[in-house]
């Protein structure tokens, strides 16, 4: 598996021509030029972007506010990615399975109380079944999609249609108000570590997600499977279980974002935890240069999508756009990285290159790269 | 290749900085989409209700009866004030959003020749056919809390809050807290565009602050009435203007839990008498809590409980009178230096 961040580590004045070439095929290269462009915006209109302040204890600024916000967002992209990578599906119940989780979690804390600062439960015990709960859908998504055959965007619209209201059955309809400070642990601070633990928990979460799919060999089965079911079955992978485990490893870390979310803002609303969040994770999949139809997929691309998005959002409330544009703002942004990273737009990008250094690139050497 | 990378790089923002003078027009204002369930309204039958005494038969068309802990509160408001012991029979139909559903069940109470129909809208549009049987039956319509695009004549009358009264006791509030020296810098969490009572409380701020040359407005955003969001939004804008900031205006409950959350995670202090000042809109249960815990300093009602209103209503009608076009119900502000526990307890939602 390709580690699409790191293929092309030559600075700007190493370029040659066929470097050139070999930047532009880096499916990362737009959305890393995105996010430089966002950064120079930033310089030009936020003087204070980069600056980063010790207040009540914790590291803040733009930047660590960045890192805080997209943590969700990547924790769900991871599995998301995988999903993709092995169904060339979409998983898009993840939002509602946060809200089950975290539903799941708030129960056993609260009891019947709506807000309260006794625990009624140990808090590893309510994690736990937060997360457990969030398994079990991740495994009827897998079900559905491996045994039963079913289209993953057909098989998920199950339980992001009826999600949210399994949601409210668990919390009885009403939000619930966590109010002891430990549970804040996991959405905003340990006390005397000056790093959000969101942050920690979304860097641990990838690094557990790499160390799978490189020592298992899990990522290799899942992109054999993604490419060609059939033939990874011919030579020995069972890829009803592949896709199976992938969409449960989706479910547990929704699960995962759904606790982290409900715990920085120290409620449960099952009708808001993760809302859109599927739309979000797909597209940061996508921008990473990630194939949507399976198969060959990069972790790297997944996380520099998912900061990419959160990146133009922060940017977007620093420089105080009006609200009414803010979501036009955001859908220029995505069309001008789509569209950049199309292959017809690189070939045309190239064959204009070629005629300006004037120097014969053979022909055909363009995809070279792409499967 | 340089060459081109600076260009596109060029090319990116100046789309960006096009788009921050061009870009001005407003959304417009957006309907409730119908939900996909598309069950028929097989329930209502064309029977007439025969309630076999003197009762009072009111069709309820409700949007979707358990959408939120308000909507919850309205639908057992009505249910309890027009119960079968205070002389009503209350049909309820629940359209669980669906706009085609509710309109067929409005047809329904016709074909059932209720006295009275309640509708609390899911849909602006597409009411002209059904309120004009209605009028041509004789059963007078009375509109619920959202408002619809048709002729003023079709309907009898229209129930519900209204939003700049809210926002004009917030800023009422704001100017007793500070003198005309003081330098008052305001943030303000707004509510979905569009949605009526952002416009309401979002006008009412507006004509505040033009009211007052003390009064600065440093930034204003969309929250889409989520805490989460609006924790974000409000970190952002610490960063920007940090202590600056003494009013925040949060256009709803769960809005002001977020900007609350962000000022004591940034170490600043919240409410009470000489933290940031914290507005409210909607006084649920437990922001009732935290305005008696002193963290809201001032938090109006929307008022759910429609019920006496709309009986007040029928009563009118019924002993030969003409209600008012447009009938507000009564809402409170509660604040955080006179709320008592007793009224958070009071607090059924």
């Amino acid at each position: 598996m390709k580690m699409g961040l790191f293929n092309d580590r030559k600075g700007p004045a190493m370029l040659s021509p066929s470097a050139g070439k070999k930047l532009l095929n880096n499916r990362l290269i737009f959305s890393l030029l995105v996010l430089m462009v966002v950064v120079v915006q930033n310089i030009i209109t936020t003087p204070n972007f980069f600056e980063i302040t010790m207040t009540n204890g914790l590291l803040s600024g733009y930047i660590p506010n960045i890192l805080d916000e997209a943590s969700e967002l990547i924790i769900v992209t991871m599995g998301m990615t995988l999903v993709i990578a092995a169904s060339g599906g979409v998983d898009l119940s993840v939002g509602p399975i946060m809200a089950i989780a975290a539903s799941f979690c708030g129960l056993l804390l609260n009891g019947s109380e709506y807000r309260t600062d006794v625990y009624h439960s140990p808090y590893f015990l309510a994690i736990l079944f937060g997360l457990v709960g969030a398994a079990l859908c991740g495994a009827f998504n897998g079900f559905l999609v491996s045994r039963l055959k079913i289209q993953p965007m057909i098989a998920t619209l199950i339980l992001f249609t009826a999600g949210r209201s399994i949601a409210k059955q668990i919390t009885h309809g009403q939000t619930i108000y966590i109010m002891n400070p430990t549970y804040k642990w996991l959405g905003v601070q340990i006390p005397g570590i000056p790093i959000r633990t969101t942050i920690l928990v979304s860097i641990a979460i990838v690094i557990l997600v790499v160390l799978l799919v490189k020592l298992t060999s899990l990522g290799l089965y899942i992109q054999s499977v993604g490419i060609n079911g059939s033939a990874a079955r011919l030579v020995g992978l069972n890829s009803r279980v592949i896709k199976f485990m992938a969409f449960v490893i989706c479910g547990i870390l929704a699960g995962v974002a759904g606790l982290v979310s409900s715990s920085s803002v120290g409620s449960v609303n099952s009708g808001e935890l993760g809302l859109s969040i599927e739309m979000d994770a797909i597209l940061a999949v996508a921008l990473g240069g990630n194939n949507l139809g399976g198969g060959k997929f990069s972790i790297a691309g997944s996380v520099i999508g998912a900061y990419t998005i959160q990146a133009i959002t922060t940017t977007l409330y620093a420089m105080n756009v009006r609200a009414d544009q803010l979501n036009v703002f955001k859908a220029i942004i995505i069309i001008v990285i789509i569209v950049a990273s199309s292959e017809v737009f690189k070939e045309k990008v190239n064959r204009l290159f070629r005629h300006i250094t004037k120097k014969n690139v053979p022909v055909g050497g363009l995809s070279d790269e792409r499967q | 290749m340089r060459k081109l990378l600076k260009g596109i790089s060029i090319l990116c923002v100046f789309v960006l900085l096009i788009m921050a003078t061009a870009c001005t027009e407003k959304p417009a204002e957006t309907n409730a989409p119908a939900a996909t369930t598309k069950e028929a309204a097989a329930e209502t039958t064309a029977e007439p209700v025969d309630t076999g005494d003197d009762l009072i038969v009111v069709g309820f068309a409700q949007c979707k009866a358990d959408e939120s802990d308000w909507r919850m509160a309205n639908t057992a408001s009505m249910q309890e004030t027009l119960s079968e012991a205070n002389g009503y029979k209350l049909i309820l139909a629940d359209s669980n959003n669906d706009a085609a559903k509710q309109v067929a069940d409005v047809q329904g109470f016709i074909d059932q020749e209720v006295d009275y129909i309640v509708i609390a809208a899911v849909n602006m549009d597409g009411w002209d056919t059904v309120l004009s049987s209605a009028k041509e039956a004789g059963i007078p319509v009375i509109l619920m809390d959202r408002t619809i695009n048709a002729s003023a004549d079709l309907y009898t009358c229209w129930v519900g809050s209204d939003f700049k009264a809210e926002g004009v006791k917030a800023t009422d509030w704001i100017s007793t807290r500070f003198t005309a020296d003081d330098e008052v810098n305001i943030v303000n969490l707004q509510g979905q565009l569009g949605a009526s009572a952002q416009i309401g409380r979002s006008e009412a701020l507006e004509d505040a602050i033009a009211a007052n040359s003390n009064w600065t407005l440093l930034a204003q955003q969309t929250g889409e009435w989520s805490t989460d969001t609006a924790k974000e939004i409000m970190a952002s804008w610490i960063q920007q203007h940090g202590d600056k900031i003494n009013v925040v205006y949060a256009e709803n409950d769960n809005m002001a839990d977020g900007a609350i959350q962000a000022l004591e995670e940034a170490g600043m202090k919240v409410g009470g008498d000489d933290g940031v000042a914290i507005i409210s809109f909607d006084a649920n249960r437990a922001y009732l809590q935290m305005t008696l815990e002193g963290k809201i300093n001032c938090n109006v009602e929307c008022n759910p409980l429609h019920g006496p209103k709309v009986a007040e209503i029928i009563q009118t009608i019924e002993s030969g009178g003409s209600p008012a076009k447009v009938e507000v119900v009564e809402e409170a502000a509660f604040y955080y230096d006179t709320i008592t526990q007793a009224i958070v307890d009071a607090r059924a939602y």
